[in-house]
């Protein structure tokens, strides 16, 4: 394969899954937090990707495209969820909502 | 030479896919996190393509960059200044353990992929020129992981429906809002 080895691209993986990890625990937006969950799933993506071309088989790849059906899932009921947050008039910050005490 | 190229698009779509990603956390500003985002995800399609998976990279741009992020730039722009929220609160303890999580995460990972570097991940398969073609995903998706694909298919029909409710104003609401009429 001319180009970089596989575990390059697993070390970019990583290091994208540990930004979005940052994201999700530092930030008090849910809008941000839904993002920084996009680049978690985006780092797995990339994994499987890159495991996919290493074994030569392309069943990753089939797998990243269901990761990415749920992802779209997954953004579609939290923006709801926020929506629903904003209409009403609920503060939009994830250290607010404590009344499931989790 | 096609060897040099490839490392130099390879090495620039990673720093645009990490710096990007940074930037989705680090900025104040939702709509400069969103608009990183979607220039983190076209850099991750490059780099799809540079391992071969060119359909799962145009799925990337159509799906995630196109259809997704208009979705979430919609919601910014609804939300307006309110999206708008600090960094964390807590003690400064919590905020120092969140990052030594991260990073030791990130240590653990690293050092694994280091010590298999040398030789299981570097053996990589031979493949065909139709590796990754939308003919062999279709495929796939229709013979030996067909279940998956029809679950996904109701995952998807759920989350609608779940974004369609979520969305529905309740009767109580309505009465709310109503300008009330003078008596």
């Amino acid at each position: 394969m001319s180009g970089p080895d596989i575990p390059w691209y697993l070390a970019v993986a990583s290091i994208l899954f540990t930004i979005g990890v940052a994201g999700v625990l530092l930030r008090r937006s849910p809008l941000i937090v839904l993002l920084s969950l996009e680049i978690m799933l985006n780092a797995a993506n990339l994994a499987f990707v890159g495991f996919s071309r290493l074994h030569g088989e392309m069943d990753g790849q089939v797998f990243a495209l269901s990761v990415m059906a749920v992802a779209a899932a997954e953004v579609c009921v939290g923006l709801g969820l926020i929506v629903a947050m904003a209409r009403r008039r609920l503060d939009l910050d994830v250290d607010a909502f404590t009344e499931l005490k989790g | 030479m096609g060897n040099f190229l490839t490392w130099v698009v390879w090495l620039v779509a990673a720093a645009a896919c990490l710096g990007t990603g940074l930037r989705v956390v680090t900025a104040s500003n939702p709509f400069a996190s969103a608009l990183s985002l979607i220039g983190n995800l076209a850099s991750l399609a490059v780099l799809y393509l540079l391992a071969s998976g060119e359909f799962v990279a145009a799925a990337q741009v159509l799906v995630y960059a196109g259809a997704v992020m208009v979705m979430f730039l919609f919601v910014i722009a609804y939300l307006g200044g309110r999206a708008d929220a600090p960094w964390a609160g807590g003690t400064r303890l919590i905020q120092v353990s969140a990052v030594v999580a991260a990073v030791s995460l990130l240590a653990v990972t690293l050092v694994a992929v280091g010590l298999e570097a040398g030789d299981q991940l570097s053996k990589e398969a031979d493949v065909t020129r139709a590796f990754g073609s939308p003919a062999g995903i279709g495929e796939l998706f229709l013979t030996d992981q067909l279940l998956a694909f029809e679950i996904t298919s109701i995952v998807l029909l759920v989350a609608a429906i779940g974004g369609v409710v979520l969305g529905m104003r309740s009767r109580a609401e309505q009465e709310a809002d109503r300008p009330r009429a003078a008596p």
